[in-house]
């Protein structure tokens, strides 16, 4: 007879395997049922950022969330490393978001001052071009100002994955690739879950399939109505470190690359590349920052975000199937933390965090 | 390590290395110069210093990153060697200007 899990993870992506290694720390039986390798994994695509400014202008909690976890991060870093011997390339030097024009400039400073008014520590400065060019000398002379954030700061998403799975698996949990789920059923045993690899059985189970989650929330009662949204990506050759802060659209890693992105496209799914996006991140790129110009791009790749129709998380247990829960962001870098020691103690039977009484699906069916 | 073909007799040009002088076969490209030249380390990684030289020498492998006339991490096992021309060594990340 198989043995029967406490939990089981239903995508190893971040959001599957922080939930993962903050229930396998406490003591939980888990297993991870991953997908394919061909399957869309936004969490090997990611940007990297660990970012809170500007967030939750339509529901204020989803900027008090994002806060909670950026506050976590410093210690759940520490807490990777020391199990994963690995080195995260995090830091949290605050991060800019750099306006090329006035309108853009005060676009965003009304948009952190309202966030600000809702919570205090939702901190921000608005610089100038020569405060801008104190902190970061190598911006270019058309830079109007940014807006600087104490909270923000970035991470090597890669990295992270792999510390989270390392983690895990000394932690005794078990990490099943290749296993996409085809079914779920419950009865009074608790949850039985197809896969090719056979049927495996838990207690409770957490939904973290990201665009999976769309077929796999109707098998538990629950709703998750995701959809894709591609960004693309451009890696630069290693260069002198000249980047000390994170930007939304330019960061440079630990090693020395720097990363180019922010596009958002709606294609379906479709992870490629494209010649012209390619092409216009390069350009806007170099806009801020003119010394990238002669800098060779090694690599570009795209990616699929998860995205639900306002753009923010669902947290929920099914009320027809207790003990199955979704988890659904496209935030997988920033809240990790706050999923591995907030999210957790409630999935384990603890009080729901208060912060999440908006992040239901019912608030898509009105 | 590396020596021409036997009876062979190569046309030798002049081209600089880390601001020596040095005569190379003209037909060979800049790694394989180099690795007649006598070179064994040709850059030193950005994050661990550690030494590289070329393991592909057919353009996939990166590892063989030069300065080539000022320009930095120029693969060097897919360019020709010209007469004149400068060659230097990698020393951790690029710079940029």
């Amino acid at each position: 007879m198989k043995k029967t899990y406490d939990f089981a993870i239903v995508g190893g992506g971040l959001v599957g395997m922080a939930i993962a290694h903050g229930l396998a720390k406490r003591g939980q039986t888990v297993v991870v049922l991953d997908g394919e390798d061909t399957s869309f994994r936004a969490a090997r695509g990611n940007f990297g950022l660990v970012w809170v400014s500007g967030k939750g202008r339509k529901q204020s909690d989803y900027g008090r969330w994002s806060l909670e976890s950026s506050l976590l991060w410093p210690a759940f870093a520490r807490e990777l490393e020391d199990a994963s011997g690995l080195s995260l390339g995090y830091s949290r030097p605050g991060g800019l978001n750099i306006a090329m024009s006035e309108a853009s400039l005060a676009s965003s400073v009304e948009n952190v001052e309202y966030l600000r008014r809702q919570d205090a520590r939702l901190t921000y400065e608005v610089l100038d071009h020569g405060l801008l060019k104190e902190l970061v000398p190598e911006i270019g002379p058309d830079v109007v100002g940014a807006v600087y954030s104490e909270n923000d700061g970035h991470v090597s998403p890669l990295y992270t994955l792999r510390a989270l799975l390392t983690a895990f698996e000394s932690e005794g949990g078990d990490y099943i690739p290749k296993a996409s789920v085809t079914a779920i059923e419950r009865d009074s045993d608790g949850f039985h879950l197809d896969t090719v690899l056979g049927t495996f059985r838990s207690g409770k189970l957490v939904l973290c399939a990201g665009l999976g989650n769309r077929d796999l929330a109707p098998m538990v009662g629950l709703d998750a109505p995701v959809v894709p949204l591609r960004g693309q990506i451009l890696v630069t050759e290693r260069v002198r470190p000249f980047l000390h802060y994170p930007t939304l659209s330019v960061r440079q890693t630990a090693e020395g690359s720097v990363l180019l992105g922010e596009s958002a496209e709606d294609v379906g799914m479709d992870a490629g590349v494209t010649a012209d996006i390619v092409a216009h991140i390069a350009r806007k790129s170099i806009q801020p920052f003119p010394l990238l110009q002669n800098v060779n791009v090694v690599r570009a790749w795209g990616a699929l975000r998860v995205m639900t129709p306002d753009s923010m998380p669902i947290y929920e247990e099914s009320v027809d199937c207790p003990g199955a829960f979704l988890t659904t962001c496209h935030s997988g870098v920033t809240l990790a933390a706050a999923h591995s020691e907030l999210l957790v103690p409630w999935m384990l039977g603890g009080q729901r965090p208060p912060i999440l009484d908006y992040f239901y699906a019912k608030r898509f069916h009105v | 390590m590396f020596s021409p073909i036997e009876g062979s007799v190569p046309k030798l040009i002049r081209i600089e290395v880390d601001g020596k002088p040095v005569d190379v076969p003209e037909s060979l490209t800049v790694a394989a110069a180099l690795l007649y030249a006598g070179v064994r380390t040709f850059r030193r990684t950005p994050v661990s210093h550690a030494p590289r030289a070329p393991f592909c020498m057919m353009g996939v492998c990166f590892e063989c990153l030069v300065k080539i006339d000022d320009q930095p991490n120029q693969q060097s096992c897919m360019v020709k060697v010209r007469k004149g021309m400068r060659v230097s060594f990698m020393n951790g990340a690029r710079d940029i200007q």
